[in-house]
């Protein structure tokens, strides 16, 4: 009896197997690649570099890994500074009333605001403080994709940290946590699951981006960043299908392995512990780095190594310090005046220094022309929105209340969203030159390209999200056709798809700038539009007119969200939220 | 079950002294709402106190201002000589709603308080096992919180709070959230860990709405009075443990209790009175179907034409008190029934709409509605005036807050809206606001 194997609950591949096990192999082999990877990046990032030289980019495949590489490290550094970002903004805006009335507001402006404005304005600075070193452009581009990123994952955190549970506050308040524990044991881990979600929508988004970010004009001098968006920049301009097609690959793989080797384990991580709202037959995410780092010796040792540094961290003595009292003191109403007083000085200040730089150059008459410009974006943008949700309603609705089926696509969709939509523009341009289509139509599908998925991932979401019971009863009252998606889909996935809708407007905007002109080879197309306005005066180095232009879509988008997107929202939520 | 006179305390000093707590929360510009009405308590060693009310009473807001999480409007609470300002390092606290990290194991979520401290991380463990050990988790300590059943959880969240070895226990309706058998069960536990001494906790403070849970474990049962929240009276248990609730004397202390709730100082002694109401008056919170399910039952020859005591309708109902008190609430300032002294009994029209059929109910109904409750009448009053008959919920719903609180004042309206569509007094449509008196189109 005695030699009865022990029941427990650790798996047995993990006690069983000898050591060294062929999993440490691999798994060393990956970290040390890593490692090696990333400090050959860091040290190609801080080569000499003058404004004026040309860097050399090729279009052989073999410099294509390289050039992965160095992208990717590109979007992983603005990664970093975006969640520096997010943990510094979002919890003062969380937990600052006054910090909250400002910041919230700003980011939701900056949101709207087109990633080569960003570009055209920080690119010189940049250059001029890292003198002769490539970390100039580099910290430019890194700026940019940094923009591309940082907005939807700060608003996310702050949503959460406001909506962190009464009783979970109150509980660390009476068991005496500091202000940096709370920070890690529950402010962090609270909002864990919507920011990985959203970071894996920002590092999509700045694929989107990244031709943009690394091969751009400044005053009249082609900077070209060795990375995949310079890579596919050149095939573009010399029209190299091949090369495209290559570059195309190597994404997926990159695509790919960041997926498998970040994401994927992080998600793993928080479904652990999240309560899932319906058991029956969901399945829990696998994540092979988790298998592999729960069976491996070594590294199961790493893994322990590092709670065992993020307990010192969490538990820093002298970051630990606890106020005398909880209640808070108030600022002075005085001193709040005097604050607000201010800002309200240096925001008159700032209005009129950007409309004297603005209008010392160009014509106010010329913002009229620019208005005109938006509205055919916005009527671009609208009608796109509006088709594409007649395609991925249906589609939506139809995955969403088949759980297996939609077990199956939601990541194959997850990835295909991930890929940058922009690499099919050349094939676009070749169809409307061959085709003899109209321009001004036929580029707008290419701004929901990219975008055009949080449609449908909103879709299958709330579709999967209506009760059982409900289909059930629909169909027991034989409710069927028109009558089905009247009474019964639509209100059901009213706020999904409405939420879904706002996204991918948001992103058609900012897309405009990229899709509004395409080139291929020899070829120019451009619309008649705001993006196209943008990028034209970026590229001739008009900043103010590239001022104009973004403050012009800033306002329209802000506009539009207050008086048409909102409102609808709210509407949704109000009538058709299911508890 | 002596009165508190009687019993001699003086030669004890308090652990916490509770002087003249007020608290009131800001309500608008010109008023404020008080919740907390100069509240005087004392808590001794080797006690368990239990804060007995019903619910919006104030009872978890006084535990919360003990132990250091809100501030009180006025007074002050003096713990062991000082004065209380935060959370204090003897206070521990366990949660209605368990209020575990969902994110961190057993074991880590045992181990937060002693990180607060400091506790270097060797200690910090031996501890946390002994105490996760001591409410019989062991071999749950790598488990996350949704593995646990709700008892289980309630177990991690004591272990959480003894672990920081505290002498005195708050706990917020810690056992309501779980069902009867479960709760049973933690409660004989605490009890035994009580009994055996095994730990640093002089005294228990126990918020609840559930009278025999109060009776079963509390050696002083403060009761708590609602609107403003203040202290009624209080009763010393001296019934040994393990209490039996066949006891007669264990019965009687129920009885007793359930007088001493439904009996407020005014009306000892005289012939019966009904409420009269004015416009901001709390509605309980109660469906039609409720009040004419209670009306149903008590028609019933069984129960018509006497007094029923209310610990034997909770008892046939299944209900708690914090469930039967807001019906029977709602059948006397309908003035359907008279409920004292712990009894409920129908008067005249009680029996009328018990015998009615549906359409004459709800003739009655909206009579006894306009007649007794002011809000109804009020609201019935604006959409008349008005030529176009409507009326925005909003409205209503400002003047309200002059009387209650944001969530209050919704919940009332709410329910002064279901009454008076049972009643067909007006009409409203959600998705506008709008109360009127038109039927729907």
């Amino acid at each position: 009896m005695a030699l009865l194997p022990k029941q427990t609950y650790t798996k047995n591949e993990a006690t069983i197997w000898s050591i060294p096990n062929y999993w440490d192999v691999i798994a060393v082999v990956l970290v040390f690649t890593f490692i090696v990877l990333a400090a050959w990046g860091a040290k190609q990032m801080g080569a000499p570099y003058r404004l004026g030289d040309i860097i050399p980019i090729s279009l052989n495949p073999i410099y294509l890994p390289t050039y992965a590489l160095r992208t990717t490290m590109r979007l992983f550094i603005a990664l970093f500074f975006s969640l520096l970002f997010t943990f510094t903004f979002g919890t003062l805006a969380a937990k600052n009333k006054h910090a909250e009335r400002l910041i919230i507001p700003i980011i939701d402006i900056l949101q709207s605001i087109p990633i080569l404005s960003f570009l055209s304005i920080t690119v010189t600075g940049f250059i001029v403080i890292f003198k002769n070193s490539m970390l100039g452009p580099e910290c430019a581009a890194i700026f940019a994709i940094f923009t591309s990123q940082a907005w939807n994952m700060t608003l996310s955190f702050y949503l959460s940290v406001k909506t962190v549970p009464s009783d979970l506050k109150e509980a660390a308040t009476v068991f005496r946590l500091s202000a940096w524990q709370r920070f890690w044991k529950l402010e962090v881990p609270f909002s864990m699951h919507s920011l990985i979600w959203n970071m894996m929508m920002s590092m999509s988004g700045s694929w989107f981006f990244v031709i943009a970010s690394e091969a751009f004009t400044v005053s009249n001098q082609n900077i070209t960043l060795p990375g995949i968006g310079s890579y596919i920049a050149l095939a573009i301009a010399q029209a190299d299908s091949k090369a495209i097609i290559y570059a195309i690959f190597c994404m997926l793989v990159v695509i790919v392995l960041y997926d498998q080797l970040l994401f994927r384990p992080l998600i793993y991580w928080t479904e652990k512990f999240r309560e899932s709202q319906d058991d029956d037959d969901e399945k829990a995410p696998r994540a092979w780095l988790v298998s592999l780092f729960q069976r491996t010796k070594i590294l199961r040792s790493t893994t322990s190594l590092f709670s065992k540094l993020a307990d010192i961290w969490i538990n820093l003595q002298p970051i630990n310090t606890k106020p005398k009292t909880a209640i808070k003191k108030k600022l002075s109403p005085l001193l709040i005046k005097i604050n607000y007083f201010v800002l309200l000085l240096a925001l008159a200040s700032a209005s009129i220094f950007i409309w004297r730089f603005v209008f010392a150059n160009v014509p106010f008459a010329e913002s009229r022309h620019v208005v005109m410009l938006g509205i055919y974006t916005g009527i671009r943008v609208m009608s796109l929105i509006f088709v594409s949700s007649l395609i991925w309603v249906p589609i939506g609705v139809w995955i969403g209340l088949r759980p297996n089926i939609a077990a199956t696509i939601q990541p194959i969709v997850q990835f295909i969203a991930a890929f940058p939509a922009n690499l099919l523009f050349p094939i676009v341009a070749m169809l409307i030159v061959t085709l003899k289509l109209n321009v001004e139509i036929w580029v707008a599908p290419l701004m929901v390209l990219g975008t055009q998925w949080y449609i449908l991932f909103n879709v299958i979401t709330g579709a999967s999200a209506i009760p059982r019971e409900l289909k059930l009863a629909a169909a027991n009252f034989k409710v069927t056709g028109f009558l089905w998606w009247r009474r019964f889909i639509l209100p059901g996935i009213a706020p999904c798809f409405i939420t879904g809708a706002i996204t991918a407007a948001g992103g058609a905007w900012n897309a405009s700038i990229i899709a509004e002109i395409i080139t291929w080879g020899p070829i120019r197309l451009q619309a008649t539009g705001i993006g196209a306005y943008i990028q034209t005066n970026f590229t001739a180095g008009d900043f103010p007119r590239v001022a104009l232009g973004t403050m012009i879509m800033c306002l329209i988008v802000l506009l539009i969200n207050r008086f048409f997107w909102r409102p609808l929202y709210n509407i949704a939520m109000e009538r058709f939220g299911l508890d | 079950m002596l009165q508190k006179d009687q019993k001699i305390m003086s030669d004890k000093i308090p652990i916490i002294k509770i002087q003249n707590i007020k608290k009131s929360f800001r309500q608008n510009d010109h008023q404020d709402l008080l919740v907390l009405d100069d509240v005087n308590l004392e808590l001794y060693e080797e006690e368990i106190v239990a804060l007995l009310g019903k619910s919006g009473s104030g009872k978890s807001t006084l535990l919360r201002i003990i132990a250091g999480l809100i501030k009180p409007s006025a007074g002050e609470v003096i713990y062991r000589g000082e004065k209380v300002t935060a959370p204090a390092a003897g206070l521990a606290m366990v949660f209605q709603s368990f209020a575990l990290m969902p994110w961190l194991t057993v074991l880590q979520n045992v181990e937060l308080g002693l990180e607060a401290l400091g506790v270097p991380k060797v200690e910090r463990r031996t501890r946390s096992l002994k105490a996760i050990d001591v409410v019989g988790l062991d071999g749950f300590e790598s488990a996350y919180p949704k593995e646990l059943s709700g008892g289980m959880r309630q177990r991690v969240g004591f272990a959480r709070a003894l672990v920081v070895n505290p002498d005195v226990l708050l706990m917020d309706e810690p056992f309501s959230a779980l069902d009867v058998l479960t709760a049973d069960n933690l409660r004989s536990d605490l009890l035994d860990l009580w009994q055996s001494k095994k730990t640093n906790i002089k005294n228990v403070l126990l918020v609840t709405h559930n009278i025999s849970e109060a009776a079963a474990l509390a050696d002083r049962i403060i009761i708590f009075g609602a609107n403003p929240g203040n202290v009624r009276t209080e009763l010393v248990v001296d019934i040994p443990h393990p209490r039996n609730d066949q006891n007669p004397k264990f019965r009687l202390l129920i009885d007793n209790i359930y007088t001493l709730m439904t009996t407020s100082a005014a009306d000892v002694g005289t012939t019966y009175r009904y409420k009269t109401l004015t416009l901001g008056y709390r509605l309980p919170n109660v469906q039609i179907s409720e009040i004419t399910g209670l009306l149903d039952m008590l028609i019933e020859p069984a129960y018509r034409d006497k007094k029923i005591d209310l610990p034997v309708l909770a008892d046939e109902l299944h209900l708690n008190i914090d469930d039967l008190f807001p019906i029977t609430e709602a059948l006397e300032i309908l003035r359907f029934a008279q409920v004292s002294k712990g009894d409920i009994e129908l008067n005249v029209a009680g029996k009328a709409f018990g015998d009615a059929d549906i359409l004459e109910r709800k003739k009655i109904f909206a009579n006894h509605l306009l007649s007794y409750i002011p809000l109804a009448y009020y609201i019935r009053h604006v959409l008349d005036e008005r030529p176009e008959h409507r009326a925005a919920e909003e409205r209503f719903l400002n003047e309200l807050e002059d009387y209650l609180s944001e969530d209050a004042a919704k919940d009332v309206l709410r329910v002064v809206i279901e009454w008076g569509r049972y009643a067909e007094i007006f009409a409203y449509d959600y998705n506008t606001g709008q109360l009127s008196l038109e039927n729907p189109k």
